[in-house]
């Protein structure tokens, strides 16, 4: 059993290390070709993660996304694309918005309140998509992708003057919201800022992830649906339902990562709140293999790329474009993908080897026909 | 990918990474302790390292608003034989990167720290507190109100006027049209003010109106296609003045004119001048101008001269702030239209028309 499972490990580490090692030396290869040096950007940026400021700013956009991650995850371990995360956050992040300017709750009932606004409405979005697919057979990513775009228009209304928009200057936001709705976070003082409360919810929403999956019978249904749906359906698992509460599921905790910066921070959806974070999620949860710790790691690196590199900009003698870590972003997924088939199947031809090795030996040996280790996989 | 019995593995990684993150997180000093020091723009010498600018998202490189805030970084620069620094936001950027970044700025000895667009507003006013010596500008925004805080404001409204007459009274179809960038307040501003002025022109007058995207990510003011698309749907359904306040996308609303020629009205800096726009330039009427230069250049003299500018700095007809640009001869040769855009300036600067904003 120790030994399956040192295999198992270094296949898994090995896809995502090779990934990086490939995109690295891509845009090394990138910053040669514009006659750069091809190190100094990384000590630049490495120079900056240990900045306690950008740390806080890392850490942040990390539990953001984290969460968006964990939502694609979600819908990749049943065999889902769910690309409409971007819309289902936005407008989560909009309705809780204006339920928290609206509603004034004590915290303790405030707070529960707005998490729960923002994942049912992240389900409500992600739910239609849902319903589409098991009613009508519609692709769940043609659904996802136009409801993006729905959900931009849609945002577009409600933060009319006329509904629910309060114009700041030239900023259309939603209001600020109640404070008793603020989620208090790590105060670190003026020159360092404040690590988001909800950062604990992030942690908290991997470990959940991981028991639900790994722990559950619904897991289970969850995860054999999604390596076949046929399968799943002959050991008595109701397919349609599975896609339907996996969508809903996952649009739930889209919902959620909007949340830090909205209760941590910007207290007000307006026209400055960061869009996209579905799109990155859907990076990080290929680079962190749908698990919850390879996503941890997937998110920090993401959100470190994109709070250091700003500092390429102000580098002394020689400045160095930021999108720097732009390039290096896009080769990673390139090089996410190409790896991890790569490795799949350099996995499957060890295991075969190793398979056949065990045969023959005991063939060899006792010329008996079964062994159990066959049988391991 | 199956996934069983790691779950001590699991708790165990779990734990570590949650560990090391929050733990990281603090530790080592912030960026802008280790910058350098401040400095003081007192007494009449500038000791200041130069101008901080900081753009909004799909900044440098419009041809439009950002870059007439670079031209004006870059005369000052170039005038008072001081440095300048010029940033670029990343994506997925919040509120709290606009600080950090302003607070390089300050931090590294910048002064004045320019925020070109509305939405460095709450980073400006956090900032601007923890550097009450540095100057501030803050460009179409009126919230942040501080002694060091300069707010630079442009009545939009006014030049859009006065292309709304110019296009009314070019128009041969009483037909004319308007496209902006992004559906936000800012660009209704625009709009507003060009209805008002073909309206004071000719009451009846179709005026088709289109935004080309709801939110600035999706590239209402960045995609000359969406600006050209627009442009021959109007021109299709008649109009033959097309007024655009979209930014880079107008590029693609006056090539559109120029192909159906018809007629195109600029917007922001002089667009008949512009090299990229060389070839379609006959079919400029002319350019309402916001001049974002001028005023990033004033906001930096008034600093080195030791007297920075405070307040709301308001670009109006008067002032020069805004205008309407006539470079064309073709424009310049049509005299009822010049002399009505004429008087209608001056109009509003003897107060005789109020333009309103919305």
């Amino acid at each position: 059993m120790k030994k399956f499972d040192k295999e198992r490990v270094l296949l898994a580490v090995a896809g995502p290390v090779i990934a990086l090692v490939a995109a690295i030396v891509l845009t090394s290869i990138v910053l040669i070709a514009s006659g750069k040096s091809p190190i100094e950007p990384y000590t630049l940026m490495l120079q900056q993660a240990g900045y306690s400021d950008v740390q806080v700013l890392i850490l942040n956009q990390a539990s953001m996304y984290y969460l968006a991650a964990l939502a694609v995850a979600i819908g990749f371990r049943m065999n889902l694309f769910n690309i409409g995360v971007d819309g289902q956050y936005r407008l989560a992040a909009v309705i809780t918005a204006v339920v928290g300017a609206h509603l004034a709750l004590p915290s303790f009932l405030q707070i529960p309140v707005l998490l729960l606004v923002g994942m049912l409405t992240g389900a409500l979005w992600s739910g239609i998509a849902g319903v589409l697919k098991v009613t009508r057979g519609v692709s769940e990513v043609v659904a996802t992708i136009m409801l993006n775009s729905i959900a931009t228009a849609l945002i577009g209304y409600l933060t009319l003057s006329s509904v629910w928009g309060v114009q700041v200057g030239n900023n259309m936001t939603t209001g600020t919201m109640k404070k008793s709705g603020w989620f208090p976070g790590i105060d670190l003082g003026a020159e360092v800022g404040e690590i988001y409360g909800l950062v604990f919810l992030a942690v908290a929403m991997g470990v959940v992830y991981w028991i639900v999956l790994n722990r559950t019978r619904f897991g289970f249904d969850l995860r054999a649906t999604g390596e076949s749906e046929t399968a799943a359906a002959a050991s008595g698992v109701d397919a349609k339902k599975m896609v339907l509460t996996a969508m809903l599921i996952s649009g739930a905790v889209a919902g959620l990562s909007g949340l830090p910066l909205l209760l941590g921070d910007a207290h007000t959806y307006s026209l400055s709140f960061p869009t996209g974070l579905g799109f990155t999620g859907i990076t990080i949860a290929l680079l962190g293999r749908n698990n919850p710790v390879g996503i941890a790691f997937a998110a920090l690196l993401i959100a470190f790329l994109d709070k250091a590199s700003p500092a390429l900009d102000y580098a002394t003698p020689v400045a160095y474009e930021k999108e720097i870590a732009t390039i290096m972003q896009g080769l990673i997924v390139f090089a996410v993908v190409i790896s991890y088939e790569a490795v799949r199947q350099w996995g499957l031809r060890r295991q075969q080897k190793r398979v056949g090795a065990e045969l023959a030996a005991a063939a060899a040996a006792l010329n008996n026909s079964e062994k159990k280790e066959v049988a391991a996989r | 990918m199956r996934t069983k019995s790691r779950k001590t593995t699991f708790s165990r990684a779990a734990l570590a990474v949650t560990v090391l993150a929050l733990a990281a997180a603090g530790c080592g000093k912030s960026s802008t302790e280790s910058g350098g020091g401040g400095s003081s723009a007192s007494a009449g010498t500038y000791s200041g390292k130069g101008i901080g600018l900081a753009y909004d998202v799909g900044g440098k490189g419009d041809q439009s608003f950002n870059d007439a805030a670079f031209a004006g970084f870059q005369k000052a620069e170039k005038e008072f034989g001081i440095g300048g620094r010029d940033v670029e936001p990343s994506d997925n950027e919040s509120s709290a990167d606009k600080v950090q970044r302003l607070e390089q700025l300050a931090r590294a000895g910048y002064n004045p720290v320019i925020g070109v667009g509305f939405v460095y507003a709450p980073a400006v006013k956090e900032v601007a507190a923890k550097y009450p010596k540095v100057t501030f500008g803050i460009v179409d925004d009126d919230t942040v109100k501080a002694k060091n805080v300069a707010d630079l404001l442009f009545d939009a409204e006014q030049s859009s006027y006065l292309a709304g007459v110019a296009a009314a009274k070019a128009t041969k179809k009483h037909h004319i049209g308007f496209i902006g960038g992004v559906d936000v307040p800012l660009i209704h501003t625009f709009e507003a003010g060009f209805d008002q002025g073909a309206r004071s022109v000719d009451p009846k007058i179709k005026i088709e109106s289109q935004y080309l995207t709801q939110t600035a990510q999706e590239g209402g003011f960045s995609s000359p296609d969406k600006g050209k698309d627009a442009a021959s749907g109007q021109i299709e359904a008649g109009a033959d003045v097309i007024y655009h306040a979209a930014g880079l996308s107008g590029q693609g609303v006056i090539q559109s004119a120029a192909q159906h020629k018809v007629w195109a009205i600029g917007v922001d800096s002089d667009q008949y001048k512009q090299s990229s726009l060389a070839d379609y330039k006959d079919w400029i009427l002319g350019s309402a101008l916001k001049n974002v230069g001028g005023a990033v250049y004033e906001l930096t003299r008034s600093v080195v001269q030791g007297k920075p500018l405070s307040g709301e700095v308001r670009g109006d007809l008067k002032s020069g702030g805004v205008g309407f640009a006539d470079s064309n001869p073709r424009y310049r040769a049509m005299k009822d239209v010049v002399a009505a855009v004429e008087k209608a300036r001056q109009d509003i600067i003897d107060g005789k028309v109020t333009v309103e904003a919305r």
